[in-house]
This record gives C-alpha cells, structure tokens and sequence, in this order.
C-alpha cells in the first residue's frame, strides 16, 4: 500500500504550496504518474480523497498517467518500461523504490544497466489552481 | 512541478528523538561496523531505536547483523521489520544479494523515497549508516533531515584524515550539528586527530583500539558485543554519547 504513503506525501505538499501561495482554497491538482512505479490509480485516488485536508476538500483532481521511457547511457538505446514480463517480487521492488530497476533492467541492445530515467519516474504535482 | 515527496520527509521522522549519520570522508574505516554496533548498544540499554543502511550501491550492515529473510511490512507506507531488537532498514529488502548501480541522481531519487515511505514511528534514536565521501547521500541528509547529527569516524591514517577533514569542513561551512569524531583502528599513541578535530572545534569522542577478533565476530551479534571494539564505543556511548531520558529535547 505504497498509494497511501504517495498520497499523504501529495496531500501534505498541495497544502504546502497552497499557503506559500496565500490560498483559501485549492480548486485543481493535476498530478502526473509515472509508469516505472507500477501505481495503482484507484487506490491512489481513494486514498487521495480520503486524506484530503480541509483546504483540498472542494478540489479537482485530475490524474494523468505518463509512460516510463528508459535510455541506455552505454548505447543510447531508448525503450519503453513494461512491468509485464517481471516476476512479482522484482515488480514489487520497483514500485516501492524504483531505482532497483538498476538491480533488474537491462539494456535489451547491448545489456548494460547504467540507463537514465527519461520520464515516468514517480508522483509529480504538475500544477495547482485555487482561489486568494 | 513539484516533488511531494520531499514535503513528507520530516514528518515521517516527527517521532524520532535523534538522528546520527555516521559519516566518513573515506571508505574502509569502519562506519558500517561502527554505526551497526553503536545501534545494538543503544538498543541493548533499552533505547528505541532503528537503523538505517544508506550505503545504497554497497549495503553490508545485514551482514555484519546476520539479517535475512525479512521484509517491511506494507501498511500505508512500509514498517521497518524488527530485528536484534532494533527497527532495521535496507535497500537488501528490495535488491537481494544483486549489484544496484546507481548514478548520482538516482541514489538521490532512492533516498528521497525511502525517507519518504518509510515509517519509523517513535523512535529515541535513529542511527544511519552513510556511504563514504562527501556526495549525494551526504548533501541529501543536509537539504533533507531536520533533526541530522553527524557522528565522524576515521582512523589514525593521514589518508583517512586527508578526506574526513573535507567532510569536517564542509559540514561547518553549512553549520551542521556535529557531535563529534571517533578515531578508529588506533594502534600507535598519537595526538594528530585529537589535535586535528580541535583545530576545526569538533568534540574529540575517543579512539577504538585496533581489534584483531573483530572479522570473526561478523554476523554474530552477541560476539560483536564481547569484543574490545565494541567495549570501547560503548566507553565512548557513556561518556559522550548519553541517552537523554526520553521526552526531553536532545539538542
């Protein structure tokens, strides 16, 4: 049940943000998820809307989904991350720390496991709307 | 775009008294069995407390510990699996025995979600086993850990020294709570880190006297507990390193 923990962590820094803004009240919060971290979107947004503090009550929540691209450093080859051919224990490291990808991936071109992390990683909040 | 996960960091760590990352400029001069053993002391005196392996690409306090077979338990988050009577904390729990190459960013990424996930509940002591030098892991813990003490190991080396005094320095450019540096693998009498740590007004906490049985007495906790090494942190602990009775601010 990493969602609960992501969630709590988008709860508390949308609250953050929001009073460093000086809002009432936030009325959007588009967040992007990335694919690597094999997040469960429903538990995510249940756990969402129930943590959410009193000045995300009213808010809009848009979750957007976003692939995990991946980039050989050796080669350059570039592929994209699909958690289906994993066993179960190596998935489930990758969702709770996905930087143990490195333990687990390899360039499917030349094997290497010294790969960047283009786009996909984990849990963004892209933008925040609310009123003064 | 913002990272939340960063928001939550400290507030995982709101019931933790203390938190010392046993820290060393270089490799090799016994912070792992340092920060292993001074865990088990504190914990043996009926402190709480957890420990944490940020040696991400080269773990090896489960070793010294003789841990396997755990795994968090996942509630909310993950519960750090007791062992030893001590909350412990490995990235071993998600790599097994395999090689985990991370670059600078990454180790960054790992250690973000770890602090970031990782409920550790209340704790008087939370010890941290730091990799060597003066990289990500350290500035990590400097952006990231509000309550941070750095614990500084070395030995009598020049070598050894040449490094640590660049992590003295930079940790009191930035005026970082040090509580102060051990000399480990004393063998010859001499004045030069003693006098060293005193330049830079860094406590002097004591030496470790060079342990010959020390090897044999990894990945069994109780002989680790018998040996000189261990007696003299455990000098080192009474003397300095007294547990505050709990409640009480401990800086």
């Amino acid at each position: 049940m990493h969602e609960w923990a992501l969630a709590e962590a988008v709860n508390s820094a949308a609250v953050e943000v929001g009073e460093k803004e000086g809002l009432k009240e936030i009325t959007e919060l588009n967040i992007r998820i990335g694919g690597l971290q094999q997040i469960d979107l429903e538990i995510f947004e249940f756990a969402l809307s129930h943590l959410r503090a009193p000045m995300l009550k009213n808010a809009k929540i848009n979750l957007k989904s976003e692939e995990a691209e991946l980039k050989c450093r050796a080669c350059g080859h570039r592929w994209s991350f699909s958690p289906k051919d994993l066993c179960q224990d190596v998935s489930e490291s990758i969702h709770f720390i996905p930087e143990v990808a490195h333990t687990y991936l390899k360039c499917s071109e030349c094997g290497s496991p010294d790969f960047e992390i283009v786009r996909g990683r984990g849990v963004w909040i892209e933008s925040i709307k609310g009123v003064r | 775009m913002v990272d939340p996960r960063l928001s939550i960091v400290n507030k995982r760590l709101a019931k933790v008294e203390k938190i010392i990352a046993v820290s060393s400029g270089k490799g090799g001069v016994g912070k792992s069995l340092l920060a292993s053993t001074l865990a088990l002391i504190l914990s043996r005196r009926g402190q709480r407390v957890g420990l944490l392996d940020l040696d991400f690409t080269s773990p090896s306090t489960h070793v010294i510990l003789n841990i396997e077979g755990l795994r968090p338990e996942e509630k909310e988050g993950i519960i750090p699996p007791r062992a030893h009577r001590m909350k412990y904390m490995s990235i071993i729990y998600y790599s097994g025995d395999e090689p985990t190459p991370l670059r600078g960013e990454d180790m960054s990424n790992a250690i973000i979600e770890l602090f970031a996930i990782t409920r550790w509940g209340a704790l008087d002591f939370l010890v941290i086993d730091m990799p060597p030098g003066i990289g990500d892991a350290t500035l990590d813990m400097i952006r990231l850990i509000e309550k941070i003490d750095f614990l500084i190991v070395t030995t009598p080396s020049k070598l050894a020294f040449e490094t640590v005094n660049k992590l003295m320095r930079l940790l009191k450019d930035l005026r970082m709570p040090v509580i102060g540096i051990i000399e480990n693998m004393k063998m010859e009498e001499s004045n030069f880190i003693r006098e060293k740590a005193g330049e830079h007004n860094i406590p002097y906490l004591g030496e470790i006297r060079f342990d010959r049985q020390l090897e044999a007495s990894i990945g069994d906790v109780d002989k680790l507990l018998r040996t000189e090494f261990a007696q003299n942190l455990r000098e080192i602990v009474s003397n300095r390193l007294r547990p505050r009775p709990r409640g009480r601010q401990t800086r």
